[in-house]
C-alpha cells in the first residue's frame, strides 16, 4: 500500500479524455426537465398547503384537517385498503411467483404473458370488466340465480369487497414480478443441500427458501402497499361512499371545492404517511433492498424493531416448518408412500397457481360479448348480435377527437421521452460520473412519486403560465411520467449488451460512428423498440395526469371513459373497452416478439 | 535477431485505476514475427497492458510505439491491430462471413478481394463450411476459430490475444494452442498473447514476459524463465520448486557452499543472481533431483525418508522428509521395477549447476 500512496502524491492524474465531458451533459436535458416539471411542481403543491385563504403563511388547513374526523377516518379507510390490498397481492402472488421461477424457460415466457396482462391493458378496460362481471345483473350473480344458489343478487361491489378485487388485480403482477426477481437468483441446490442435511419438505421451504425470499416479499410489499396509497380510479369506481380514499378527497378538493391550498395539505399529510412506511420498513429491511441494489445485506444494521421483527419472525418460521413436516407426515399416513412423489405436491402448486392465473388473465375477456348486446344497458348473459354500440362510437365526434387526440400524445410523448433520456441513460449505464446516484434518484422517482402529486403540482405550473388545457401540456406531464419507465428499460438493454463488441469493432478499424451504427445500434434496436411502445401505451392509458392538466377543455380517450363511466355504465364503454383491448394486445404482441427477436437475445440463449 | 524491425516499444507505461496500479512503469520490445505472452496471476496487469496497446484504456503515463510510430494515445480504430478477446466478441447479428468481412470493410478492401480474403481466411481455420450461419449456431471451438480468423484476416500489425482459450475445455484447448501456433507461423503474425496458464505460455511462445504487481518480474524464453529464473516470485510462480531458506558460508570462484537447516552442506554453481548478505533461499526444480543408487555420485547428497508417494502417468512425485522445515520434491520418470515406496529410507542427490541462490530479503517481496 506504501508503494500506491507514494506513487498517487508524486504523479498527477492524467486524463486524456476531452474535459469538457467531465459533468456528462447528456444527462442534462432529463435532469432539467425533471427538475422544472416534476421537483419545482411537486415542491409548489406542498408549500401551497401553508398558505391560508388570504395567501399568507397559515395553518388553518392542518388545523381543518385535524378537527374534521372525515378526513382521519379517510386515512384509516385508506391504510386499511392498502394493507389487505398488500397482503392479498403478496400472498396470491408468491405461488405463482415461485412456480415461474422453478419451471422451464420457454414455459415460464408463456405464463409471464398471463401475469402481465392486466398489467398492461387499459386500467379503465380492467376495473370496468369487473363491473360487468360482478354487477347486480353481471355474469357472476346471473350463474349463481340460474344454478339456484342464491335468490336475490349479492352485493359484490360498490363496497369494500369491490375495491379489494379490483385493487388485487391491479397490483398483483407488480408484486409478482418483484417476487420472481428475487427467486429467479436463489440456488435451487440450496434446498437440495438442506435435504442432504435432514431436513423434511416443510422444513427445507421454510427455514431455506422462504427466508432467501424474503427481500423480494419486502420490496413487493413495500411496492404494493405505497402504489394502494395513491389510487383513486379502482375505489372511486367499484367502491361505495363509505371507500373513499384519500387521492379521492384531494380531486375532490381540486375539482369541485376549488380548495387548492386544502388539497395541498391533504398531499402533506400523504407524504407524511409514506414517509412513516418508509422509516418503519428502513427500520427492519433495509431501503437498499427496495433500491434494486439487491445484494447489499442490512445485517449490520441492529435496530430495536429490526431485532424484534427477525427474532418474532425466526419463531414464526420455525413453528411453521414443524407445522407443515407433521401435516405432510400425517398425510403420508393416509396415502400410501408410493404415491407422494415429487408431481403430488408440484400438483397442488399447478391448481392454485391455475386458479390464479384465471383470476388475473381472465376477467378483461367479458367485456368483449357484452359490447355486441343488442339491448339498451348491460346484461349477462348479453342478447347478441348488434353493433350499434361500436356504430355510436364510431359516429360519435367527441370518441373519435379523444382517440385521435391520445394517439397523438402517446406518439409525440414515446418519442420525446426516448429523444431526451436515452442519452441519459447511456451515461447512467456506462459512466461513472459525480451525482451519478442522485441523478438516478430524480430519473425514477416520477415512478415511486404517486401520480396524483405530479398531476396536480403540473396543474398548479401549468395555470401560472397558462398552458392548461393544451395538448402540449398533457404531453409534458406524460412524459414526466413515462422517463422513470424508459430509463429502467434502456438501461437494462444496454447493461445487457457486451461492450466487448465495441472494443472488437474499434479494434478492426470502426470509429465511433461506424461501431454505433453496424455494431451498437443493430443490437439494441430491438429493446429501444420495446422501450419506445412501452412509453406510448403508459401515455396511452394515463389517466391522472389528463385529468388535470386538459382542465375540462380537452379530453383524452381513458378521460372520456372515466367520466362516461363515473356518469352511466352503459355497453358503448364495453365497445370501447374491447376496442382498446385489441389494440393494445397488438401493440404488446409487435413489442414483445421485437424483443424477443432481437438479435442480441438469440445469441445467449 | 537484429535483422528483423522492431513492431512494439513500450516505455515507462503507468496506470492505475483509483488507488489501484494496474501498469507500474513498465518497458516492453517486440521484434516483427514474434510470439510473446504475457503471464502472471490475476490482477498482474497483463491485460491491462494489452488493452494499452490496443488503444482501449489510455495510459496515465508512459509512450507506446507500434512500427516505430508513436500511437500512445491514439484510438484502437487507427492502429491496425487484430485482437481475439476472452469471450470472442463476435457481433451476433452478422453471419461469419460477415464478422469476418468486418476488419476489410473499415480498411476499403474492394468487395472483390474481401471475397477471396475471407474464403482464404476460413479455410486457414477449416471452417470454409459454416461462412454463412450466425455466430450462435457454432460450438466455442468453432466460435474461437472465426474470432481468430477476424483478427488475422486483414493482415493487420499486430495481433493481441487476451486469454483466448480461457473458456474451453482441456483438449480443444490443447488442440488450439497448436493451431493458433500453427497460423503464427504459416502468417508471419506478430502475436502479443495474454494467459494465467503457464503451460499455455510455456509452449506457444518465443519469449515469455512474465508479470507481477504492475511490474515485469523477468522476461525471457521458456527455458529461460524455467531453469533460470532471477527472482523468487518468478521460481515460485512457473512450475513446482524445492525453496529452502538458508545461509553462505563459504565463496570460491563462482561456487557457493550454503549451510541449510537440516540438509547440511549444498554446494550451489550458479552465479547468474547477485546475492547481498549471507541469508538466501536455495532453489532446485524437483526434476532436477533424483533417488541415488549406492554407486551414484552427485555434487551434493541428503538422506531422508519417504513420506508420500505420487504416482500420475508418466511422472513418479516423492515427498522426501530430510529433517528441513518442509519436504523435499522429487520428480521422476515412473519406474515400474525399481519403485520406491512410502517409508523407504532414500538418498537425494543433485549437481551443483541445477540449483539456484535468491537473496533472502526477496522472499518478503513474494
Amino acid at each position: 500500500m506504501a508503494r500506491i500512496d507514494t506513487i498517487l502524491q508524486t504523479t498527477p492524474i492524467r486524463n486524456v479524455w476531452p474535459k469538457w465531458n467531465r459533468l456528462h451533459w447528456q444527462t442534462a436535458p432529463v435532469a432539467i426537465f425533471l427538475f422544472s416539471l416534476f421537483v419545482i411542481p411537486v415542491i409548489m403543491l406542498l408549500g401551497m398547503s401553508f398558505l391560508g385563504d388570504t395567501a399568507l403563511p397559515s395553518l388553518t388547513h392542518y388545523q381543518r384537517l385535524i378537527e374534521v374526523p372525515l378526513y382521519g377516518k379517510v386515512l384509516v379507510t385508506t391504510l386499511k385498503v392498502a394493507f389487505y390490498t398488500t397482503l392479498l397481492c403478496v400472498i396470491g402472488a408468491y405461488p405463482v411467483a415461485y412456480l415461474l421461477a422453478t419451471s422451464r424457460r420457454s414455459t415460464r415466457n408463456w405464463l409471464i404473458i398471463l401475469v402481465l396482462m392486466p398489467f398492461w391493458t387499459s386500467f379503465l378496460v380492467r376495473t370496468f370488466a369487473w363491473i360487468v362481471l360482478l354487477g347486480r345483473k353481471g355474469a357472476v350473480n346471473q350463474m349463481l340465480l340460474a344454478i339456484g344458489i342464491i335468490d336475490v343478487p349479492l352485493q359484490l361491489i360498490y363496497n369494500f369487497a369491490g375495491v379489494m378485487i379490483g385493487m388485487t388485480h391491479a397490483l398483483m403482477p407488480l408484486a409478482t414480478l418483484t417476487l420472481l426477481a428475487v427467486m429467479e437468483n436463489i440456488d435451487p441446490n440450496l434446498s437440495r443441500a438442506g435435504a442432504t442435511m435432514g431436513a423434511k419438505t416443510g422444513t427445507r421451504f421454510w427455514r431455506i427458501y422462504f427466508p432467501l425470499t424474503m427481500p423480494g416479499v419486502a420490496s413487493a410489499a413495500l411496492l404494493v402497499f405505497i402504489t394502494s396509497l395513491g389510487f383513486f380510479i379502482t375505489p372511486a369506481l367499484l367502491g361505495g361512499p363509505q371507500d373513499t380514499m384519500i387521492v379521492q378527497l384531494i380531486i375532490f378538493q381540486i375539482r369541485e371545492a376549488l380548495n387548492w391550498q386544502f388539497a395541498g395539505a391533504i398531499g402533506v399529510l400523504l407524504v407524511m404517511t409514506f414517509m412513516v412506511i418508509f422509516y418503519i420498513y428502513d427500520q427492519v429491511f433495509g431501503l437498499s433492498l427496495a433500491g434494486g441494489g439487491g445484494t447489499a445485506e442490512n445485517a449490520n444494521k441492529s435496530s430495536f424493531i429490526r431485532k424484534v421483527a427477525v427474532s418474532v419472525g425466526n419463531v414464526v418460521i420455525r413453528a411453521l416448518a414443524r407445522l407443515t413436516d407433521a401435516m405432510i407426515s400425517m398425510l403420508c399416513l393416509i396415502k400410501p408412500a408410493t404415491h407422494r412423489a415429487k408431481t403430488s405436491s408440484r400438483g397442488g402448486l399447478h391448481v392454485v397457481c391455475t386458479l390464479i392465473l384465471a383470476f388475473l388473465a381472465l376477467p378483461t375477456l367479458f367485456v368483449v360479448p357484452v359490447s355486441f348486446t343488442s339491448e339498451a344497458f348491460l346484461t349477462w348473459p348479453p342478447r347478441l348480435f348488434s353493433l350499434q354500440w361500436y356504430d355510436l362510437v364510431f359516429d360519435s365526434p367527441i370518441w373519435l377527437a379523444a382517440a385521435a387526440r391520445s394517439l397523438v400524445v402517446a406518439t409525440t410523448t414515446a418519442a420525446l421521452a426516448m429523444v431526451i433520456a436515452m442519452p441519459c441513460a447511456f451515461a447512467l449505464a456506462r459512466d461513472q460520473f459525480a451525482g451519478k446516484q442522485a441523478l438516478f434518484g430524480l430519473v425514477v422517482a416520477p415512478m415511486i412519486v404517486p401520480n396524483i402529486f405530479i398531476a396536480v403540482g403540473l396543474f398548479f405550473l401549468f395555470s401560472r403560465i397558462g398552458i392548461t388545457g393544451t395538448t402540449f401540456a398533457v404531453v409534458l406531464g406524460h412524459t414526466v411520467i413515462v422517463i422513470p419507465y424508459v430509463i429502467v428499460t434502456i438501461l437494462a438493454v444496454i447493461k445487457g449488451y457486451d461492450r466487448n463488441l465495441d472494443y472488437a469493432a474499434a479494434t478492426m478499424g470502426a470509429s465511433c460512428t461506424v461501431t454505433l451504427r453496424r455494431v451498437t445500434f443493430p443490437l439494441i434496436r430491438s429493446g429501444l423498440i420495446a422501450s419506445f411502445m412501452f412509453a406510448f401505451i403508459i401515455s396511452f392509458d394515463e389517466l391522472t395526469i389528463s385529468l388535470f392538466v386538459t382542465g375540462g377543455r380537452l379530453t383524452t380517450l381513458p378521460k372520456l371513459m372515466y367520466e362516461d363511466a363515473l356518469l352511466s355504465v352503459s355497453p358503448r364503454l364495453a365497445a370501447v373497452a374491447s376496442l382498446l383491448l385489441v389494440l393494445m394486445s397488438i401493440l404488446i404482441v409487435i413489442s414483445e416478439l421485437t424483443r424477443r427477436k432481437g438479435g442480441y437475445r438469440a445469441f445467449d440463449q | 535477431m537484429n535483422e528483423r524491425k522492431n513492431k512494439l516499444a513500450i516505455r515507462g507505461l503507468s496506470k492505475r485505476y483509483g488507488a489501484a496500479v494496474a501498469l507500474d512503469h513498465v518497458n516492453l520490445d517486440m521484434i516483427d514475427g514474434e510470439f510473446l505472452t504475457m503471464l502472471g496471476p490475476s490482477g498482474s496487469g497483463k491485460t491491462t497492458l494489452l488493452w494499452s496497446v490496443a488503444g482501449l484504456n489510455n495510459p496515465d503515463e508512459g509512450k507506446i510505439w507500434i512500427d516505430g510510430q508513436e500511437a500512445t494515445h491514439r484510438p484502437a480504430c487507427g492502429r491496425d491491430i487484430g485482437m481475439v478477446f476472452q469471450n470472442y466478441a463476435l457481433f451476433p447479428h452478422m453471419t461469419v462471413a460477415q464478422n469476418i468481412s468486418f476488419p476489410l470493410e473499415m480498411r476499403k478492401v474492394p468487395a472483390m478481394d474481401r471475397k477471396t480474403a475471407i474464403r482464404q481466411a476460413l479455410a486457414m481455420v477449416k471452417l470454409e463450411h459454416v461462412a454463412e450461419r450466425y455466430c450462435n449456431q457454432l460450438s466455442g471451438g468453432q466460435q474461437q476459430r472465426i474470432a481468430l480468423a477476424r483478427a488475422f484476416v486483414a493482415n493487420p500489425s499486430i495481433v493481441l490475444m487476451d486469454e483466448p482459450l480461457g473458456a474451453l475445455d482441456k483438449k480443444l484447448r490443447d488442440h488450439l494452442q497448436f493451431e493458433i501456433k500453427r497460423l503464427h507461423a504459416e502468417l508471419g503474425m506478430t502475436v502479443l498473447y495474454v494467459t494465467h496458464d503457464q503451460e499455455e505460455a510455456m509452449v506457444m511462445s518465443d519469449r515469455i514476459c512474465l508479470m507481477n504487481r504492475g511490474q515485469i518480474e523477468q522476461i525471457g524464453t521458456p527455458q529461460e524463465l524455467y531453469f533460470q529464473p532471477k527472482t523468487l516470485f518468478a521460481a515460485d510462480f512457473l512450475g513446482e520448486s524445492n525453496l529452502i531458506a538458508g545461509t553462505i558460508v563459504g565463496e570460491e570462484n563462482d561456487c557457493l557452499t550454503l549451510e541449510l537447516p537440516g540438509i547440511g552442506t549444498v554446494r550451489v554453481r550458479s552465479g547468474n543472481t547477485p546475492v547481498s548478505g549471507s541469508d538466501i533461499v536455495h532453489f532446485t526444480r524437483p526434476e532436477s533431483l533424483s533417488v541415488l543408487l549406492d554407486a551414484d555420485l552427485r555434487d551434493n547428497r541428503v538422506r531422508g525418508q519417504v513420506k508420500e508417494v505420487f504416482v500420475s502417468g508418466a511422472i513418479t512425485k516423492l515427498f522426501v522428509d530430510v529433517g528441513g522445515a518442509s519436504a523435499l520434491r522429487v520428480s521422476q520418470l515412473t519406474d515400474y521395477s525399481r519403485c520406491v515406496r512410502k517409508g523407504d529410507i532414500v538418498t537425494i542427490g543433485w549437481a551443483d549447476n541445477v540449483g539456484n541462490v535468491f537473496s533472502g530479503k526477496q522472499r518478503e517481496a513474494a
